[in-house]
């Protein structure tokens, strides 16, 4: 399982593994937004919680369906299945490799496009923290929409319909911290709530992900 | 007395609902004119809202079956996946694009209510805020059956999708309601009786309900027929290629 | 090692192998025959468990069984030996040499598999199934692209397997030169239509 982690990663970080792709298309969506809502300072400080949680979230989308399909495609994912890993094990590393070569990336990105938006300095810690607590969530939930599509030939915009609804309640409650963090409001409730979200989705999953896989590999 | 499962059997299926189709057509059909026509001719318009209040006979049935076809499908996935009965596939399959309709109709006259009421004809209301999210929980189940070919693949991914899609719709409930606390009115119905709207409103409110539920069932039932059909038309013609 | 029961198998869901039995013991090659469409490679997924059976049963030990299909799940960007080295990490074996020699990849070791030759990348692909250590190999098609001595080099890691008590199931249509080896034509066994009296059996 171990392998199959650093193969993951290793496969992402060269050439033309896609590393950075995610990181990039993070800076320029939170480069843009300032062209779309004008550069008032105040107004982009109200909105940059929200706006990098935004942009975290598209950024992740972005790389979801190669999780599995390159695999698939290759023959890899057959015989996965029937090499001494259990299913669900795979399904679970591949999403933890997802995170930790788009996630991560995001969260520590986050602080250095915060400038740009002039997001308040008390809000910070609260932004990287719910981006540290909720994106590995949002690995996991891609993970599954990646594998219910995976035997689809044009599956990217069905993975990105099906995934964003499952996004809904990991957004609400990370933005929140977020903003609550910016306006220097409590957010312990929001807080537990996200880690609860990504403690849930992390459990539960990777055993939706694998009876999925196994129906895509008949 | 023979186990409910018989009913699982395509033929058997068809055959029953047959017999019933009629009846429930004609009941569902008469339940809504009475209903209806009582509620928007013979019903005072309330003392704050003026005739706009109407608009609940059509609303609040359409939003109790948005909910109601969600949690059909559930029940019919959770079937597929423990007793693989074709039947319970393909009815899931037959209730979505009901529930989608019934969904926009809830938002829509939602929408054509909250104007005069609140100003707006749209606001990040928890309740009005859920049922969009709802919906697209609906168009992502119903574009995965689309996307399918192979119909019990589709019928696996699907189930499974509805499953995780039912606890993370429960869980946009509450996390929209934390987000926002709403305009909306509390419930028009509930078994507490003092919240209740008032009785001149209720009585046709609760026929209107009734012929909305037997719609449901007749279109599920018909929807599910031809879905059965077609089902079974599709492996006649593999049949056919496998002679050939 | 690996034996099926009155096994009917089905593609897209139409079903299209019936009836079929076989036994395979220690030491014994089985190579399946039959034109294309037959169903080998739906036999060969359903034996390997990547697809259940319509009925009928498949007998194995567990863990006993490798697969290898038409695609060799060999990725571009890592070098043959990184290749190799995660499956045999992933079956919990560590020495590569073995299957690096059998098919002469020794010097190829630290090419990044992209830049292999289709008949290269194959034999990579097959040489995976040496890494894995399991006695039971499923094959599908497995001589596609090699010219005859890379052939020659399976026929012989073939013949070595099962002489340490391995056995190997392969469907292929050329001639390997294993003269152990016995051949199951699977024309007979095609499933002919069913009759549809059952309504739910038509959704089969």
């Amino acid at each position: 399982m171990i392998a199959l982690l650093m193969r993951d990663i290793r496969l992402a970080t060269r050439a033309g593994g896609g590393f950075g792709l995610g990181l990039a298309f993070f800076l320029i969506v939170v480069v843009l937004v300032p062209f779309g809502v004008g550069p008032q300072t105040e107004l982009l400080a109200r909105i940059a919680a929200g706006i990098l949680w935004i942009g975290a979230l598209l950024a992740c989308l972005l790389s979801l369906d190669r999780i599995f399909a390159l695999d698939f495609e290759d023959g890899s994912l057959d015989l996965l299945a029937t090499a001494p890993v259990p299913m669900e094990a795979v399904a679970a590393i591949k999403a933890l490799a997802h995170w930790l070569t788009t996630g991560l990336p995001l969260v520590l990105a986050a602080p250095v496009l915060g400038v740009l938006l002039s997001l308040p300095v008390q809000g910070y810690m609260p932004v990287i923290l719910s981006l540290l607590l909720g994106t590995p969530a949002l690995s996991m939930i891609g993970a599954f929409g990646a594998a219910l599509t995976v035997g689809l030939r044009r599956g990217g915009l069905l993975l990105s319909l099906l995934v964003l609804p499952l996004y809904v309640p990991t957004l609400i409650f990370g933005a929140e911290m977020a903003r609550r963090g910016v306006d220097g409001l409590d957010t312990t409730t929001p807080m537990l709530m996200l880690a609860g979200i990504t403690c849930g989705t992390i459990a539960l999953l990777p055993f939706a992900a694998a009876a999925v896989l196994r129906v895509n590999l008949r | 007395m023979s186990s409910i499962w018989v009913y699982a059997n395509p033929k058997k299926f068809i055959d029953t609902t047959d017999r019933f189709l009629p009846a429930l057509a004609v009941m569902s059909v008469s339940c809504l004119v009475v209903g209806l026509v009582w509620g928007f001719f013979f019903t005072p318009d309330d003392f704050r809202q003026g005739s706009t209040v109407k608009i609940i006979y059509l609303h609040v049935p359409a939003a109790l079956m948005a909910i109601n076809a969600w949690l059909m499908m559930l029940v019919a996935s959770i079937i597929w996946i423990v007793r693989r009965h074709h039947v319970s596939a393909r009815a899931a399959r037959a209730a979505a694009p009901v529930g989608v309709v019934m969904t926009l109709i809830a938002l829509a006259t939602g929408a054509l209510w909250g104007q005069p009421m609140w100003g707006t004809w749209w606001a990040w209301d928890p309740r009005l805020t859920s049922f969009l999210i709802l919906f697209l929980f609906y168009l992502g189940y119903i574009a995965l059956w689309e996307a399918i070919e192979d119909a019990d693949t589709a019928a696996d991914l699907t189930s499974i999708l509805c499953l995780v899609g039912s606890v993370f719709a429960l869980l946009s409930r509450y996390a929209v309601n934390f987000w926002n606390q709403g305009l909306h009115q509390g419930a028009s119905l509930s078994l507490d009786k003092e919240e209740n709207v008032a009785d001149v409103f209720y009585f046709p409110l609760l026929v209107c309900i009734a012929g909305f539920v037997l719609l449901f069932i007749a279109l599920v039932f018909l929807r599910t027929q031809t879905e059965i059909r077609a089902r079974r038309m599709r492996a006649l013609m593999a049949r056919d290629r496998m002679e050939a | 090692m690996l034996q099926a029961q009155d096994l009917s198998v089905t593609r897209g869901g139409v079903r299209v192998l019936d009836g079929l039995s076989f036994a395979l013991g220690p030491g014994e090659a089985l190579v399946l025959r039959g034109p294309n469409g037959v169903g080998k490679t739906t036999l060969l997924r359903t034996l390997a468990g990547l697809q259940p059976p319509l009925s009928g049963q498949v007998h194995s030990a567990p863990e006993t069984l490798v697969y290898a299909g038409h695609a060799d799940g060999i990725k571009a960007m890592l070098s043959v030996r990184e290749n190799l080295d995660f499956w045999a990490r992933v079956f919990g074996t560590e020495d590569i040499s073995a299957a690096l020699e059998a098919y002469q990849l020794g010097n190829l070791a630290d090419r990044p598999a992209g830049l292999l030759s289709a008949g290269q990348k194959r034999r990579l692909g097959l040489s995976r199934l040496l890494v894995t250590g399991r006695p039971v190999w499923v094959l599908d098609e497995p001589t596609v692209s090699l010219d005859t001595s890379a052939v020659a080099m399976f026929a012989a890691v073939i013949r070595a397997h099962l002489a340490q008590g391995g056995a190997a199931l392969m469907a292929t249509h050329i001639d390997l030169g294993l003269t152990e080896a016995r051949v199951l034509d699977l024309t007979p066994y095609k499933a002919r239509a069913h009759s549809l009296d059952d309504f739910d059996e038509a959704f089969l």
